[in-house]
C-alpha cells in the first residue's frame, strides 16, 4: 500500500529513481559495446529494479517508465542480432528467466519474446499465451498496469492478424483476439484495484490517479478495433461479449463509464447498430451511479451521424428494430435507478427524442410515442418544480417545432398538450411563446378550426389566466408583448374555404373570450379585421353557401362582429370600439345590408355620446364619424337625414371653437358627396359653411376679448378654401360674390390687427389667393367661372 | 442626394402580422437618410423597427397608434424642398385631392404625404406633389378593396425630386418612377 506523501517527496523518488536507471545505463551500454551479455543482462536488470518502486503516482511512475523504455528499444537491438551475443533466441529466452525479481525478469522476457516471435522460431500466439500468463506474477496495480502496457506495445506489429507476417494456420485470428482479450481483462482487474481508503481529498486524488491510467487500459479496446479479420460476427459472438462481461463484472463505476464510452468510440456503428441488444442490456447492468445518460446518448448520437451518411443504413435501423430497442432500454435504465432524478430522465428523454428526429423524422408515431413516455414519467411526480429539469421538458417540446418547420405537424402529436400541461405556468407561457415565433418564422399558415383549436390550447396560458397566476403581477412589458404576438398569431389562420374560415374564426373567438379586460384590446381588433376580410371575400363571390351550423353569410358574420365589438364595453375602450364599429358599418355598407350598417352607426354614436369624453378624442371620433358617414351610400333618405344631422350636432358642440370650425365645415361633405349624384344638396352644403363661418367670427371675438388681439386668419382662409371646393363642384347656391366677399373679409381681419402693427402675410391665404389666379389663367370653362372674381 | 423612405398605414398587429419578408430585406439600415411615416404602426415595436432603418424618423399619428403623443403633423425641410406629413383621416372627403391640395397650401410645402387610403397616389398639381405611399403590409381597408403593400423612396437632389414606388403585386416587387421639379426655392406656380 502506497502512502500518500508530499510532491516533494514523490519528485525526489522520481530523481533517485531516474539516477539510477540512467546510471545502471550506462554500464549496460558500456557492456553492450563490449558485447558481453552476461554484463548487459545484469545491468539491465539493475536498471529494471528501478521500476519495482511502490512511491510513486502514475503520472510519475510513467517517466521513470518510459525511460527504462528507451533503454529496452537498444536492449532488443543488442538481442536480435545473434552475432553480437552468440546465443540462439529460444536459449536467450531460457536464460532470461533465471533472473532474481519477477518484475525484471517479465520485462526482459517480454523484451526477447518480442525478437522470438520476429525471428519466426515459434508461432506467434504461443509466445503470446506464454507471455501473457507469465505477467500474472505481478500483481500490484499500478507495476502490472505499466508492464502489461509494454507487452501490449511490443506485441502490437507481431499479432498473428490476417495477412500479417505472423499469420498462423486457421483460427489465427481468433488467437490475436484472445490475447488481446487476456491483457485487457488482467489490465482491467489491475487498474480496478488502484483503490485506496481515506478520507474525502483522498478519494479525488484516487479518482485523479485512475483516470490518469485509464488510457492503458483503454488502448487494448483500440487494438481490438484494428486487428485484420475481426468482422461482425466475431465481434458479436466473441469480442462484444467478452468485454461487456469484464465491464459489468468489475463492479467499479469509473471503470465502466470509461470502457462502455470506449466501445462506442472505437468500433464502427454499424457494429453497433447490430449488437445493440448486448449493449443496451449492458447499459441497464451498470452500477447506478454510472452516468448511463451520457453513454446512451453518446450511442444515440453517434448513431444519428451514422443514419444520415446515407439513405441504405435506413433500412437496417428498421430492421433491427432501433428505436424499440433505445425506448426500451432507456425506460428500463429510469425505472431501475429509482435515484435518478427528474432532470436526469427528461435529459434522456431529450436525448432519444432527438436520435428519433433524426433517424425518423417521418415516423410520427414514434416520436409521440417518446412523448408519451415523457408524460408518464411527468405523471409520476407531484409536481415540476426543478429548473433544470423544466429547461429539458422546453427543449424536448422546442426540437419537434425546429426539426419540422411546420406547427401543423407538431399539432399531431397527441402527447405534446400533455407534456405542456405538466410545464409550471411561467414556463407554459415561454413555451407557448416559442410556438407563435416559430410559426411566424416559417410563415405558417394554419388553415382548419380542429388545428386552431389545438393550437390555442397548446398557448392557452397566453390567451387567459390559469389557475394560480394573477395577470397583476405580469410586467407590463412582458405582457403587451405575449398579447402582439397573439395579436399577429390571428393573421397566421387561414382558409380560402369561407365555411372553414368562419369556423375558424368562432373557434379563435371563443377562446379570446376568455381573455378578460386586460387582453381584449389586444385581440380583439385582429379578430375583427379577419372577420372582415372574411366578408370582403364573401361578398365578392356570387350568392351565399351553406355551411353546416352558421351559413358563411356577410349578415352572420356581422353579428358575431356585432357580439365581438360589443365585449369592448367591459374593457372599457369606446375609442377603439368606436372606430371598429365605423369600419363594420363602411363595410356593412359594401354588402349593402343598411339595417345592420345602421345598427353599427348607433352602436357608434351612443358610444361617442355616453363613453367619449377627453375633448381631443372626440374631435378625432367626429372626424371619423364624418369621413366614414360621407363615403357609405347604402341608407335611405331617412337614416341617412338622421345620421347626418346628429353628427352635425355632435361637429357643432366640440368644445373649442375651432375644433367646431373645423367639423362643422367638414360636414358640409355629407351634403355634397361627388360620386353619387343623388347627395348634392347645394343648399345644406352652404348652411354648414356659413354656420363655420358664424363660429370662425365668434372664435375671433372672443380672440379679441380675452387677448387683446385678433386671433390668426387660418379658419377664414380655410373656409374660404371649402367655397371654391363646392364653386368648382359646381354647387350652384355659391356665387362668385360670396367668394369675393369672403376673401375681402380676410383681409379686413388682416389688417385691423390692433395690437399687433407689423402686418404679416399669411402664406396659406396668399397660396390661395395664387390658386384663385391660377384657375382664372385657365381659361375654358374654370376661367370663365372664376371671371367675376376681382384680387 | 438624400434619400427619404415614406411609407405608414402598417397597422401591425391589428391587420397585419408584419411587414413582407421582401420589403424587410430591401430596407437595410445604413442606406436611407430619412424616415417619414403616415401613421398607424399601431405598436412600439414597429416604431423601434424603423428607428433601426434610420434614426431620423418623423412620425404623425394615425386612428389607431398606440402612442398619443404623435402630432396630427408635421413639417420638415430636406435640401430644397419642404415637406409636410399628416396620416389623413383628417381630411374630409378621405382621398380628395382638392382637399388635400388645401392642407398643402395650409402647410404651406412641396410635398405633402399623406395616407389613411392604403392606396398609392402622387398628384402633380398647382401648388406642388401629393403623395401616398399606400399601406406598407398591405392591410385591409375600408376605403380600397385591392391592397397591395407598397412604400415609396425619394430620392431629392437639388431642385429635383425622383420618387420610386414599390408595390408587391403577386408575390413580385414591382418599381415604377416618377419626377417632379420645382422652378425655384419659393412655392410658385411650375
Amino acid at each position: 500500500m502506497r502512502t500518500f506523501a508530499g510532491v516533494e517527496d514523490e519528485d525526489k523518488w522520481l530523481a533517485e529513481g531516474i539516477a539510477g536507471i540512467q546510471h545502471n545505463a550506462f554500464f549496460m551500454h558500456r557492456a553492450l559495446d563490449a558485447n558481453n551479455l552476461r554484463e548487459v543482462l545484469k545491468y539491465s536488470v539493475l536498471m529494471l529494479s528501478e521500476l519495482r518502486t511502490s512511491k510513486l503516482s502514475p503520472q510519475k511512475y510513467y517517466d521513470l517508465y518510459m525511460r527504462a523504455f528507451d533503454q529496452l528499444r537498444q536492449l532488443e537491438i543488442f538481442f536480435k542480432d545473434e552475432s553480437r551475443h552468440g546465443l540462439p533466441v529460444v536459449d536467450l529466452y531460457e536464460l532470461v528467466q533465471h533472473a532474481g525479481n519477477i518484475l525484471p525478469r517479465t520485462y526482459l522476457l517480454c523484451t526477447v519474446g518480442s525478437v522470438y516471435i520476429k525471428s519466426k522460431q515459434a508461432p506467434s500466439k504461443d509466445v503470446l499465451k506464454d507471455l501473457v500468463e507469465m505477467c500474472r506474477g505481478v500483481q500490484h496495480p499500478i507495476r502490472g498496469l505499466f508492464l502489461r502496457s509494454y507487452l501490449a506495445q511490443v506485441s502490437r506489429d507481431k499479432l498473428p492478424e490476417i495477412g500479417s507476417d505472423y499469420e498462423g494456420d486457421a483460427n489465427t485470428v481468433m488467437d490475436a483476439v484472445e490475447f488481446v482479450l487476456q491483457n485487457f481483462t488482467e489490465m482491467n482487474k489491475l487498474w480496478v484495484r488502484v483503490q485506496q481508503q481515506g478520507p474525502g481529498t483522498v478519494r479525488e486524488k484516487q479518482e485523479k490517479e485512475r483516470n490518469e491510467l485509464r488510457d492503458l487500459v483503454g488502448k487494448n479496446l483500440h487494438v481490438l478495433g484494428q486487428i485484420e479479420g475481426v468482422d461482425l460476427e466475431m465481434y458479436k459472438e466473441t469480442v462484444l461479449p467478452r468485454v461487456v462481461e469484464q465491464i459489468v463484472n468489475c463492479k467499479d463505476e469509473l471503470a465502466q463509464y470509461y470502457l462502455m464510452e470506449c466501445i462506442i468510440q472505437v468500433f464502427p456503428d454499424e457494429y453497433h447498430l447490430q449488437t445493440l441488444d448486448t449493449l443496451l442490456a449492458a447499459c441497464t447492468q451498470l452500477m447506478p451511479t454510472v452516468d448511463t445518460k451520457i453513454v446512451l446518448t453518446q450511442l444515440m448520437d453517434r448513431l444519428s451521424n451514422y443514419a444520415a451518411s446515407s439513405s441504405d443504413v435506413l433500412h437496417e435501423f428498421l430492421q433491427v428494430e432501433a428505436f424499440a430497442k433505445l425506448s426500451n432500454a432507456i425506460g428500463k435504465v429510469i425505472e431501475t435507478q429509482l435515484e435518478m432524478p427528474i432532470v436526469g430522465a427528461m435529459t434522456l428523454f431529450v436525448s432519444l427524442l432527438t436520435f428519433t428526429l433524426r433517424v425518423h423524422p417521418d415516423r410520427l408515431d414514434y416520436v409521440d410515442q417518446v412523448l408519451g413516455a415523457c408524460v408518464v414519467k411527468l405523471s409520476s411526480v407531484p409536481k415540476l418544480e426543478d429548473a433544470r429539469a423544466m429547461k429539458q421538458v422546453v427543449a424536448l417540446l422546442s426540437a419537434p417545432l425546429e426539426k419540422y418547420n411546420d406547427i401543423v405537424t407538431a399539432l399531431t402529436l397527441s402527447n405534446y398538450p400533455r407534456v405542456m400541461d405538466h410545464l409550471d405556468d411561467g414556463t407554459n407561457k415561454v413555451m407557448a411563446m416559442l410556438i407563435i415565433q416559430s410559426i411566424m418564422k416559417n410563415d405558417s399558415c394554419i388553415s382548419t378550426a380542429d388545428k386552431v383549436e389545438v393550437l390555442f390550447e397548446l398557448i392557452k396560458g397566453l390567451i387567459k389566466d390559469l389557475d394560480g397566476t394573477n395577470t397583476e403581477e405580469l410586467d407590463e412589458e412582458d405582457f403587451q408583448e405575449e398579447q402582439n404576438s397573439v395579436a399577429r398569431l390571428i393573421h397566421m389562420l387561414d382558409n380560402e374555404e369561407p365555411e372553414e374560415m368562419l369556423k375558424i374564426i368562432c373557434v379563435v373567438r371563443k377562446h379570446l373570450m376568455t381573455g378578460g379586460p386586460r387582453r381584449l384590446p389586444f385581440t380583439v381588433p385582429p379578430l375583427v379585421f379577419s372577420a372582415l376580410r372574411l366578408v370582403r371575400q364573401l361578398e365578392s363571390q356570387d350568392g351565399d353557401i351553406a355551411g353546416e351550423d352558421v351559413p358563411a353569410t356577410p349578415r352572420a358574420v356581422f353579428q358575431i362582429l356585432n357580439q365581438t365589438i360589443e365585449v369592448l364595453s367591459s374593457v372599457p375602450c369606446p375609442e377603439l370600439a368606436l372606430r371598429l364599429y365605423l369600419q363594420c358599418a363602411e363595410a356593412a355598407s359594401d354588402c349593402d345590408l343598411e339595417p345592420v350598417a345602421y345598427e353599427l352607426f348607433t352602436q357608434a354614436f351612443i358610444l361617442y355620446e355616453e363613453e367619449i369624453a377627453d375633448s381631443k378624442e372626440q374631435v378625432t371620433a367626429i372626424h371619423l364619424i364624418v369621413g366614414t358617414l360621407q363615403r357609405i351610400n347604402v341608407f335611405g333618405v331617412e337614416n341617412r337625414d338622421t345620421l347626418t344631422h346628429k353628427a352635425t350636432g355632435y361637429s357643432a358642440r366640440l368644445l373649442k371653437k375651432p375644433d367646431q370650425c373645423r367639423a362643422v365645415y367638414a360636414c358640409s361633405h355629407l351634403f355634397w358627396v361627388d360620386d353619387l349624384d343623388g347627395i348634392k344638396d347645394g343648399e345644406r352644403a352652404l348652411l354648414c359653411l356659413r354656420r363655420a363661418l358664424r363660429i370662425a367670427n365668434a372664435a375671433q371675438q372672443m380672440a379679441n376679448a380675452t387677448r387683446g388681439n385678433s386671433g390668426p386668419v387660418t379658419l377664414f382662409v380655410e373656409i374660404l378654401n371649402k367655397y371654391i371646393y363646392f364653386f368648382e363642384k359646381g354647387n350652384p347656391h355659391i356665387t362668385p360674390s360670396d367668394i369675393q366677399s369672403l376673401v375681402e373679409l380676410i383681409n379686413n381681419e388682416m389688417q385691423s390687427d390692433n395690437g399687433n402693427t407689423t402686418i404679416h402675410s399669411d402664406p396659406f391665404f396668399t397660396s390661395t389667393l395664387r390658386y384663385i389666379r391660377f384657375q382664372k389663367q385657365k381659361g375654358g370653362l374654370m376661367g370663365e367661372k372664376y371671371d367675376p372674381i376681382k384680387l | 442626394m438624400v434619400l427619404v423612405l415614406a411609407l405608414g398605414d402598417l397597422h401591425v398587429p391589428h391587420r397585419a402580422a408584419d411587414l413582407p419578408p421582401k420589403f424587410k430585406s430591401m430596407l437595410v439600415p445604413g442606406k436611407i437618410q430619412h424616415i417619414i411615416c403616415t401613421g398607424n404602426l399601431c405598436i412600439k415595436e414597429i416604431h423601434d423597427y424603423l428607428k433601426t432603418i434610420c434614426p431620423d424618423l418623423h412620425i404623425v399619428r394615425g386612428e389607431f397608434d398606440e402612442d398619443a403623443r404623435y402630432p396630427e403633423s408635421k413639417t420638415l425641410t430636406i435640401g430644397q424642398f419642404k415637406l409636410g406629413l399628416c396620416h389623413g383621416h383628417q381630411v374630409i372627403p378621405w382621398g380628395d385631392l382638392d382637399s388635400l391640395a388645401m392642407l398643402q397650401r395650409q402647410l404651406d410645402v412641396d410635398i405633402l404625404v399623406t395616407g389613411h387610403t392604403h392606396q398609392f397616389t402622387a398628384y402633380k398639381h398647382e401648388g406642388g406633389v401629393v403623395i401616398n405611399p399606400g399601406s406598407a403590409t398591405g392591410a385591409y381597408s375600408s376605403i380600397n378593396q385591392d391592397v397591395n403593400p407598397s412604400f415609396v423612396l425619394m430620392d431629392i437632389d437639388g431642385l429635383r425630386v425622383t420618387i420610386y414606388v414599390y408595390e408587391l403585386i403577386d408575390g413580385e416587387v414591382k418599381v415604377d418612377k416618377i419626377e417632379f421639379k420645382k422652378t425655384s426655392t419659393t412655392n410658385s406656380a411650375p
